[in-house]
C-alpha cells in the first residue's frame, strides 16, 4: 500500500512538471505572446521594451527563465505578478483556494446525494411516469448553463423575492470564511452549491440510472433473486454497488477539474474570489506568474483527485485491487 | 412419472409461458406438465431455445419480464406457487428451491467475497448471527470439497478457478437445505475433468442432503451419468420422457433419435460425418399447428398435422403418432440408412 502511494506521488510530480513546462512554453515561446510588450504598454519605445525585458529577465534563454520562475514559485516562494508589481502570487492563490474548495466540496456533497437518489429511484421505477419525469428534470438540469441559472437565482434571491420571508435570510454575494463564521459561510455558500450541483445531478443521475438498468440484466442479479433477497436489497447492495464504479470515475475527473478552476462561471456569478476567477483575471492581463501558479495548482488537484479515485476504486472493486 | 410410492415434491400442470413481442405472442413453453418426486434427479434435455430454462425459471417465479405471461399450476409440497405474493415466493426461493446457473463467473456478484454472498442468503432466510452464518458458510464450503474453506471464504469470485466458483455457488445454493435444486447447465462452462467432479457433487447432494434435483442440460452424456429420469423438450413442449434407461436404450421419438445420433459412437467404424438433424429449430412465432418437429422429421405422415399428445406406458411416454410397435424397426432402418450415407 505504501509503495503504491509513493509511486502515485512520483507520478503526480512528473505530471505536474510536464504541465508546468507545457504551460510555460505556451505563454513564453509562442510567437505573438511576448509578455514584455504587454507589460511595457501600448506603443512603447524600443528602448523601454528592452529595459522591461531585461528587468523581468525575459532576455535570458528559455530554460533559464523556466528555472527562475520555478525557483521563485517553489523554493523562494516570492514570485511576483507582472501586472501588479510587488503583488506576491502565492498568497493570492492561498487566499483563493479555500473559497474554491468550499464551493466544490459543498456542491459535490449535493450532487452525490441528489444524483444517487434520482438514479436509484428512476432505475427502480424504470419506464414509469416518475422515471420519465426525473429523467426530463435531469435533462433540464444538464441543459441550463450555470451562469444563466446563477444569474436567475441571484435575481430571485437577491432582488425580486429577497424581501419576502422565503429568501430574506440570503446574505449579499461574497465569501465568508468557514473558520470565522460557520453559519454565515453556510448561508453564503448554499445557493452557489446547489446551482453548481444542478448540472452534475442531471448528468450523474442519468449515468447511474443507466448503470443500474444495465446491471439488472446481469446474471448475478438473477442469482440474487433466486436467493430470495428483497428487491430493495438487490437494488442497493447488488445493482447500485456494481454501478458505482463508472460513477466514481466520472466524479474524479469532474471534481479535480472543478477544484482546479473549472468552477469559474459559478465563482464569477456569485462574486466568489476563487481560483477560477483568479486564473480568469490573470489570463485577461496575461499575468504569467499568476497563470503559472494557478495552473500548477490546478494540475495538482486534478492529479490528486485521480489518485484518490484510484484508491476509491480499489475499495469498491476488488478486481482492481493489487495482489 | 415418478414411481407411485415416492412422494411428489413438485407437480406442474399445464404450464405455459408466453412473451408479448412486437411481432406477436411467442410461446416459449407450451402447456407442459411434469412431476418431480422426492430424492429424484430428473434431466431436462433439449437444444437452445427449447424452453428448458424458461419453464424452470417460471417455477421459481423468476421471470419478471413485464411482457411475460405465465399460465398453469405449479404445486410445490402441496402448495400452489403460481400467483403467490412476491413476499411468499421470496421465502421459498433460496430456502425451499435453489438454483445453480451455467456460468459461475457472471452469476456471482463480483464485488463481494463468496463468504459474504453465502452469509447473505443464510441471513435472508434464517435468524442467525454473523458469526454463526460465517461458521455455517465454512462448513458448506468444506462440504462441497473446497480446500482450506476458512481461507477461501474471504476470496472474491475472480480469485477462484471456474470449478471452485461453481463449487462455491453450489455451497451457496445448498446453504438453506433446499428440497429442490434446479441446476441450469451447471457444467457447460467448465472443462471436462471439473465437469465430472461437479456431477459427482450433484449426485452426493441427493445422498447427503436428500434433495431432488432438476438438471437442465443439452449434454446427453451428463444426463446418462446422473439422472433417474429424462424429459426431452422441443420447441417449448415435452416430446418424450421416461427413465434414463428407457430414453437411452429404446428412445421412441424421432427427435430423441436425432439427439442420440449426434453423439459420436464409441464403437464400430468411425463415421466420416456425424449425422445431424436436418433443418433448424422452428421459430416460436410460427410453430406448425401439429407436431412441432414434423417439418424436420423424415417419418412424418398425415396424422402429424395434428398435435400429438404424450402417450405410452410404464412411465415412458412420447408425443408421436408412429405406432408403438413400428418405432424400433423404423429406428433400426434409419440407423442403417445413416451409416450408408456417411
Amino acid at each position: 500500500m505504501l509503495s503504491v502511494l509513493i509511486r502515485r506521488l512520483f507520478q503526480m510530480l512528473f505530471v505536474m512538471l510536464g504541465i508546468s513546462i507545457v504551460v510555460f512554453l505556451i505563454f513564453f515561446a509562442t510567437p505573438g505572446a511576448d509578455p514584455s510588450s504587454r507589460i511595457a504598454g501600448r506603443n512603447a519605445a524600443p528602448e523601454t521594451l528592452l529595459a522591461v525585458r531585461h528587468d523581468f529577465g525575459l532576455d535570458k534563454p528559455l530554460p533559464v527563465q523556466y528555472y527562475l520562475m520555478m525557483k521563485h514559485l517553489f523554493i523562494a516562494r516570492d514570485l511576483t505578478s507582472f501586472v501588479n508589481r510587488g503583488q506576491q502570487v502565492i498568497p493570492e492563490v492561498m487566499e483563493a483556494t479555500p473559497i474554491t474548495l468550499s464551493l466544490v466540496f459543498g456542491a459535490a456533497f449535493f450532487w452525490i446525494l441528489g444524483s444517487i437518489t434520482i438514479g436509484v429511484v428512476a432505475a427502480a421505477t424504470k419506464n414509469s411516469p416518475l422515471d420519465r419525469i426525473l429523467m426530463i428534470l435531469g435533462l433540464i438540469g444538464i441543459s441550463m448553463p450555470v451562469y444563466w441559472l446563477g444569474e436567475v437565482v441571484n435575481l430571485i434571491t437577491q432582488a425580486r423575492l429577497h424581501d419576502t420571508w422565503v429568501f430574506s435570510w440570503v446574505p449579499p454575494l461574497g465569501y465568508k470564511p468557514l473558520t470565522e463564521d460557520p453559519w454565515g459561510w453556510f448561508k453564503v455558500m448554499v445557493i452557489p452549491w446547489i446551482t453548481l450541483a444542478v448540472l452534475y445531478i442531471g448528468i450523474y443521475g442519468r449515468v447511474l440510472r443507466a448503470g443500474i438498468v444495465e446491471a439488472n440484466q446481469e446474471d448475478y442479479i438473477r442469482t440474487a433473486r433466486s436467493k430470495g433477497l428483497s428487491e430493495t436489497r438487490i437494488l442497493l447492495r447488488h445493482a447500485l454497488r456494481t454501478s458505482l464504479i463508472a460513477f466514481v470515475t466520472l466524479f474524479g475527473l469532474d471534481f479535480g477539474a472543478l477544484v482546479g478552476g473549472g468552477a469559474l462561471l459559478t465563482e464569477v456569478v456569485f462574486g466568489l474570489q476563487g481560483v477560477g476567477k483568479l486564473t480568469y483575471d490573470a489570463l485577461k492581463t496575461l499575468d504569467l506568474p499568476v497563470i503559472m501558479a494557478t495552473v500548477v495548482y490546478a494540475s495538482f488537484f486534478v492529479v490528486a483527485a485521480n489518485a484518490v479515485v484510484d484508491l476509491v476504486y480499489a475499495a469498491i472493486d476488488p478486481r482492481v485491487r493489487l495482489a | 412419472m415418478p414411481d407411485s410410492d415416492t412422494k411428489i415434491l413438485l407437480d406442474v400442470r399445464g404450464l405455459s409461458v408466453s412473451f408479448r413481442t412486437e411481432r406477436g405472442l411467442v410461446r416459449a413453453v407450451d402447456n407442459i406438465s411434469f412431476r418431480i418426486g422426492e430424492r429424484e434427479i430428473v434431466g431436462v434435455v433439449g437444444e437452445s431455445g427449447s424452453g428448458k430454462t424458461v419453464s424452470l425459471m417460471s417455477v421459481m417465479g423468476l421471470i419478471n419480464d413485464p411482457n411475460a405471461v405465465v399460465e398453469g399450476s405449479i404445486v410445490y409440497k402441496g402448495r400452489e406457487l403460481h400467483g403467490l405474493s412476491k413476499r411468499a415466493l421470496r421465502s421459498i426461493r433460496g430456502r425451499e428451491i435453489a438454483m445453480i446457473f451455467q456460468d459461475p463467473m457472471t452469476a456471482l456478484t463480483p464485488v463481494y467475497t463468496i463468504g459474504w454472498q453465502i452469509c447473505e442468503q443464510l441471513r435472508a432466510h434464517n435468524k442467525m448471527s454473523k458469526r454463526a452464518a460465517r461458521q455455517r458458510a465454512v462448513e458448506l464450503l468444506d462440504a462441497v470439497g473446497i480446500a482450506h474453506p476458512a481461507v477461501t471464504i474471504d476470496r472474491y469470485p475472480h480469485q477462484l478457478s471456474g470449478g471452485m466458483r461453481q463449487r462455491a455457488f453450489i455451497a451457496m445454493a445448498l446453504s438453506c437445505n433446499p428440497s429442490l435444486l434446479i441446476a441450469d447447465e451447471p457444467t457447460t462452462a467448465l472443462d471436462v475433468t471439473v465437469q465430472a467432479q461437479i456431477l459427482e457433487l450433484i449426485q452426493r447432494l441427493r445422498r447427503d442432503f436428500g434433495s431432488s434435483i432438476i438438471l437442465i442440460t443439452h449434454d446427453l452424456g451428463v444426463v446418462a451419468e446422473v439422472a433417474d429420469r429424462v424429459m426431452v423438450m422441443y420447441a417449448g413442449r415435452i416430446v418424450e420422457r421416461g427413465t434414463t434407461r428407457q430414453i437411452f436404450t429404446q428412445p421412441w421419438h424421432p427427435y430423441t433419435w436425432g439427439l442420440h445420433d449426434s453423439i459420436p459412437p464409441l464403437e464400430g467404424t468411425r463415421l466420416r460425418r456425424l449425422p445431424s438433424i436436418p433443418g433448424s429449430p422452428p421459430s416460436l412465432l410460427s410453430l406448425p399447428p401439429g407436431c412441432a418437429f414434423a417439418p424436420r422429421c423424415r417419418f412424418r405422415f398425415a396424422p402429424c398435422a395434428e398435435r400429438p399428445e404424450l402417450a405410452g406406458a410404464g412411465g415412458h411416454e412420447a408425443a408421436c403418432f408412429i405406432p408403438l410397435e413400428e418405432r424400433a424397426g423404423l429406428r433400426a432402418a434409419r440407423g442403417r440408412a445413416l451409416k450408408e450415407a456417411s
